[in-house]
């Protein structure tokens, strides 16, 4: 399986990705400090870490919705963060994004049908009259009942929703796919059929996936390669979050509840006494 | 549409408000035919007669017909005041909507002037402006644009702000939308209730300031048969002849209640609250 990852082509590098925020009186908040992401064909890279550690800011860098302050991103040999305009319009069919609030993510005003062709309209592969088949294929993909397509995404459940952000990341066929939160905003059952959905498409059609999440279970039992962050750096780089060697590694760990812990985990034990 | 078409079979007052306003434009639309009289005709041995049979509404010191002239003048007060708002409308949206979304040195020019205007007393400076232009309908037009486009500006970038800051749009930049697409079909469709039912709403003000301004003799110019020019002409004889004030103010009153009530269930019926 190592070696097997090894020879897999590299995609993507991201290199000394720095981005600060200014603070209230003075000085600046460090969101990213010096952050490399290698990325290779096929591969799940999860990014975890508590609250405010960096993982969005960081997808959305890559995703060029917020500005670096430095670095590069090395894209099949082009630097995206130097791409202006419509060589950047064109480069963003190959990286696509799933975004965490499915009841954010898509505008109140157009019909499923609309927002899961967009992305092929936009780039002109999509005539009209086809945009209702497309649609269908597509719904039929994610696992939703095709008459979704005449619906308006308020009328959805949240699975439901993240199915069709799914079915949107996935009709331009992208080599990349930003998962940030994903699963978060779903219920625990909702989150591993749509895991498993992910998991799927990985090897239906190769695509990379990088997925941001704070749980680390399921992260650890979906991705490839874990990055743990820390006050916007990588703390570490681990295949498996049970060999964590880092303190702050071991901290995050520690903190997860587990239904097999009882109520030891967050009550002293004198409570019960 | 949608909306609009659900809240028109549901919402009764809607309706009804609706339809008076359909009522009132469909005899603007006619004024010309159904009128009695010509409104521009004098006849000086009918001068100041009271109303009566053969002048419903009376007649004004020349004679001429006071129901025609109030007639024809919907023709010419409605229609006017109705391309006002339209043009406030768009000029305003457009400028509120590039400032918010491209923000930098465009929405400080624009939003910088908008201040400007918004620092004087908004009928003051139409005066000032009308005044120096000088008294026609198109000139008080363009002044009254002057000083309003500013609140439909304003208006429509701080809603932008807001919507643009929403993943929808991310979502739409990611999927490779062009700019003039993003902000088409995007962000013009969630902003635009709260947009009409403010213009809708500013129709009946818009009405009360153009009147005003003919009033004052910034306006239409004698002998165009506008409410306010009317309201002007009957005050010396407003002991004498109380009918020459009172059936065009009646006319501006009604159209002025008429549009506020059909804003107000517009809004309910649009109810731009409801979360995007």
């Amino acid at each position: 399986m190592n070696k097997q990852q090894e020879s897999r082509k590299e995609i993507l590098r991201m290199e000394n990705i720095c981005k600060s925020y200014p603070l209230y009186r003075g000085g600046r908040f460090l969101a990213n400090d010096h952050v490399n992401v290698t990325l290779h064909q096929g591969e799940t890279m999860g990014i975890v870490g508590e609250s405010g550690s960096g993982k969005s800011t960081l997808a959305r860098i890559l995703m060029r919705i917020c500005d670096a302050d430095s670095g590069r991103i090395l894209f099949h040999g082009r630097d995206l963060l130097a791409l202006r305009g419509e060589e950047l319009r064109q480069v963003r069919r190959s990286i696509q994004m799933i975004f965490q609030d499915p009841a954010a993510a898509f505008n109140p005003k157009l019909k499923i049908r609309e927002i899961i062709c967009e992305p092929l309209r936009n780039f002109g592969l999509l005539s009209a009259e086809n945009v209702d088949a497309k649609a269908r294929e597509m719904l039929r993909l994610v696992d939703l009942p095709e008459d979704v397509a005449d619906r308006y995404p308020n009328s959805l459940s949240g699975g439901q929703r993240q199915r069709v952000g799914i079915a949107r990341a996935m009709i331009l066929q992208p080599d990349i796919i930003v998962c940030d939160e994903a699963t978060s905003a779903l219920d625990v059952s909702v989150q591993q059929t749509i895991i498993q959905l992910l998991k799927r498409i990985q090897r239906e059609t190769g695509v990379s996936y990088l997925f941001i999440c704070h749980d680390l279970a399921l992260a650890n039992m979906f991705c490839d390669n874990i990055l743990i962050m820390q006050k916007g750096r990588i703390v570490e780089d681990i295949r498996d979050l049970r060999h964590v060697r880092t303190n702050y590694g071991r901290h995050l760990l520690d903190s997860i509840f587990s239904v097999e812990l009882g109520k030891r985990k967050v009550f002293d034990e004198s409570l019960f006494a | 549409m949608r909306t609009l078409l659900e809240g028109f079979r549901t919402n009764r007052a809607f309706r009804l408000a609706t339809l008076c306003v359909f009522v009132l434009l469909a005899i603007t639309l006619a004024a010309p035919w159904i009128a009695p009289y010509d409104p521009l005709h004098a006849v000086m041995t009918d001068a100041n007669s009271a109303p009566g049979a053969a002048h419903w509404f009376g007649t004004d010191k020349l004679g001429r017909d006071v129901l025609s002239r109030v007639l024809c003048g919907a023709l010419y007060s409605l229609t006017s005041v109705l391309a006002l708002v339209f043009v406030i409308f768009v000029l305003g949206t457009t400028l509120g909507i590039i400032s918010g979304y491209f923000g930098g040195l465009v929405e400080t020019v624009i939003m910088r002037v908008a201040d400007m205007m918004i620092s004087f007393p908004g009928v003051i400076l139409a005066i000032a402006i009308a005044g120096i232009l000088g008294g026609s309908l198109l000139n008080a037009m363009i002044a009254l644009t002057i000083v309003t486009w500013t609140k439909y500006a304003r208006l429509a970038r701080s809603l932008v702000l807001q919507i643009k800051e929403k993943e929808f749009v991310q979502a739409a930049i990611v999927n490779g939308g062009t700019t003039s697409h993003i902000l088409w079909t995007h962000i013009l469709p969630n902003i635009l209730p709260l947009l009409v039912i403010t213009a809708v709403a500013d129709i009946g003000a818009m009405t009360m300031e153009l009147a005003g301004l003919s009033f004052l003799g910034f306006g239409s110019q004698p002998p165009a048969p506008e409410w306010g020019l009317m309201l002007n002409e009957g005050r010396q004889q407003l002991q004498t002849a109380p009918w020459l004030m009172f059936f065009p103010g009646l006319a501006i009153f009604g159209t002025v209640v008429l549009f506020n009530v059909w804003g107000d269930l517009l809004r309910d019926v649009l109810d731009p609250r409801q979360e995007p």
